[in-house]
């Protein structure tokens, strides 16, 4: 996370004045569980990029064609934002997704 | 122009009414406001100059305080001189929009006409609904009389909108002893007062051309940082507060200071009391006087931010301190200001006893006989030891 700024760098009212700063919380480390996706499994579906309430599942190249589906994209999860509630595995269709614990891996 | 000139028109006018008359000079640009006995002659007033055309401002007649506070916030935002005026229920349904004006920096004035809280159910003038939000970040004054709730309501919007303090302001009036009183007052011409008090240029503002996000959530890592930041600027209002009183005096001639007194230089006794109670209390030191106690008076002006400095100065060489208050902290300290004076005393190696009376509550007749009763009553209290933490003055035992 960027430096916490002290009382007197504050602007007046606590206003925002850079828009988009948002982006710089790293959510993230939040998280107790994390999801782990098995590429073979995911269909591209993109059901866990709807439902993720952190918009955290986002498309990555696949490491190798999967020949059932046409996409060279699947869903896997963006840490930085990810807070682990578990919601992309409970929804994915095919269940590729497992929640594993953050702690000792 | 000098002074006197200045004030040229001495008229009598109802209370109520030239606090409006301030809040039209002022040119106020946005009034949001709920009518609430005592406060109502006010913003009806100012209702009426608005749909006559006297002042071009935006009223904005809401459905309660909650969000006339809340509207205020939007106009004051928007970069409108913003004015509202409340009592008692209505203060207290204001109080969570309160700490956002204070929290956001917006220079809103208020008017409170200060008035009990129910139950049971009182229209009539005390300080329980003021100290019921003393500590939302506001700047708070207390006038005792018309001219002073004229003066001050002007004094406010300079202090609350000088770029060093941006603050929310309450200007403090009795209920009814003060607000419905008519008075022989010095209205002076209104270009005066414009010149007094510049036009107001916003700070921070919702300006869709520069976009920035006002009233974000703080996360606990920034708090507390807001709070104090908020807070510097509330102390360091004094003075400017100070300035602004002096600067008062040149043009209109009349001095006031954040903490006043009355005979109280040589005073062994001293009576302390806010709003128009106090001038009660001057009749009882004289008459004190006049039987030899060496009694005097000290007020206070500016409530928030507290003159701890000025009333340890002004305090330090009396033996009896008696605080007389119009609020109750229930189950507490007793008086509200009676509990401030002793914490501000503390400090001192050698410091005066403090004794607390409650008188007053809803508008019960307090003449300077009962406060020439309550101190006479404390110092034989304080004689014997046996000083309460504190009375309510005056209380039927048993029907008479
Ligand atoms: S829901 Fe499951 S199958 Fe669908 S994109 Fe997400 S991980 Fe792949
Ligand atoms: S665990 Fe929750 S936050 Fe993380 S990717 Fe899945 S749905 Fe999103």
């Amino acid at each position: 996370m960027a430096k916490l700024p002290g009382w007197k760098d504050l602007s007046l009212g606590i206003a925002i004045t850079d828009a988009g700063n948002a982006k710089e919380y790293r959510t993230g480390d939040w998280r107790s569980m994390r999801p782990v996706t098995d590429e073979s499994k995911c269909i591209s579906c993109g059901w866990c990029w709807l439902l993720c309430p952190d918009h955290s599942r986002q498309p990555f190249p696949r490491k190798s064609p999967k020949a059932d589906c046409p996409f060279d994209d699947f869903y896997d999860v963006d840490e930085y934002y990810c807070k682990g509630c578990g919601i992309c595995a409970a929804e994915c269709p095919t269940g590729a997704i497992k929640m594993v614990p953050e702690v000792g891996q | 122009m000098s002074a006197e000139q200045a004030n040229h028109k001495r008229i009598g006018m109802e209370v109520s009414f030239a606090v409006a008359e301030a809040v039209k000079m002022l040119e106020v640009e946005a009034i949001a406001a709920y009518p609430i006995t005592p406060q109502t002659h006010i913003v009806e007033e100012l209702s009426q100059m608005v749909a006559d055309g006297d002042l071009d401002a935006e009223y904005i007649p809401v459905e309660s305080e909650h969000s006339a506070m809340s509207a205020c916030l939007g106009t004051s935002l928007a970069g409108a001189r913003t004015y509202t005026a409340t009592s008692s229920q209505g203060l207290a349904l204001m109080n969570e929009v309160l700490f956002v004006a204070s929290g956001l920096r917006l220079p809103i004035v208020m008017t409170i006409v200060n008035r009990s809280l129910s139950a049971p159910l009182s229209i009539w003038g005390d300080h329980s609904d003021i100290m019921s939000i003393r500590d939302v970040g506001w700047l708070q004054f207390f006038a005792e009389n018309g001219q002073e709730a004229f003066d001050l309501t002007i004094c406010a919007f300079k202090v609350a909108e000088d770029k060093r303090v941006l603050l929310p302001t309450g200007v403090n009036l009795d209920g009814f002893s003060v607000s419905h009183v008519v008075e022989p007052m010095l209205i002076p011409d209104p270009k005066l007062v414009r010149d007094f008090v510049p036009s107001y240029e916003p700070q921070l503002r919702a300006d869709p051309a520069d976009p920035v996000m006002i009233g974000p959530i703080g996360i606990p890592e920034i708090y507390t940082e807001a709070h104090m930041a908020r807070d510097v600027a509330l102390i360091q209002s004094r003075k400017l507060i100070d300035e602004v009183f002096a600067d008062f005096e040149k043009v209109f001639g009349r001095r006031y200071h954040a903490l006043e007194s009355y005979r109280a230089d040589d005073a062994e006794v001293i009576v302390m009391a806010m709003g128009g109670m106090a001038e009660t209390a001057m009749g009882a030191v004289d008459t004190l006087r006049n039987e030899g106690i060496k009694a005097g008076l000290v007020h206070i002006r500016v409530w928030r931010p507290f003159p701890f400095d000025d009333l340890r100065a002004m305090l330090k060489n009396a033996e009896l301190v008696l605080v007389i208050d119009r609020a109750l902290c229930a189950g507490g300290p007793g008086g509200p200001v009676a509990s401030e004076v002793r914490s501000a005393l503390y400090p001192l190696e050698k410091r005066p006893q403090v004794a607390c009376q409650i008188a007053g509550l809803s508008g019960r007749d307090v003449r300077a006989l009962h406060i020439v009763q309550m101190l006479k009553r404390s110092m034989a209290q304080a004689e014997a030891g046996e000083l309460p933490e504190y009375e309510l003055h005056n209380v039927r035992e048993v029907a008479q």
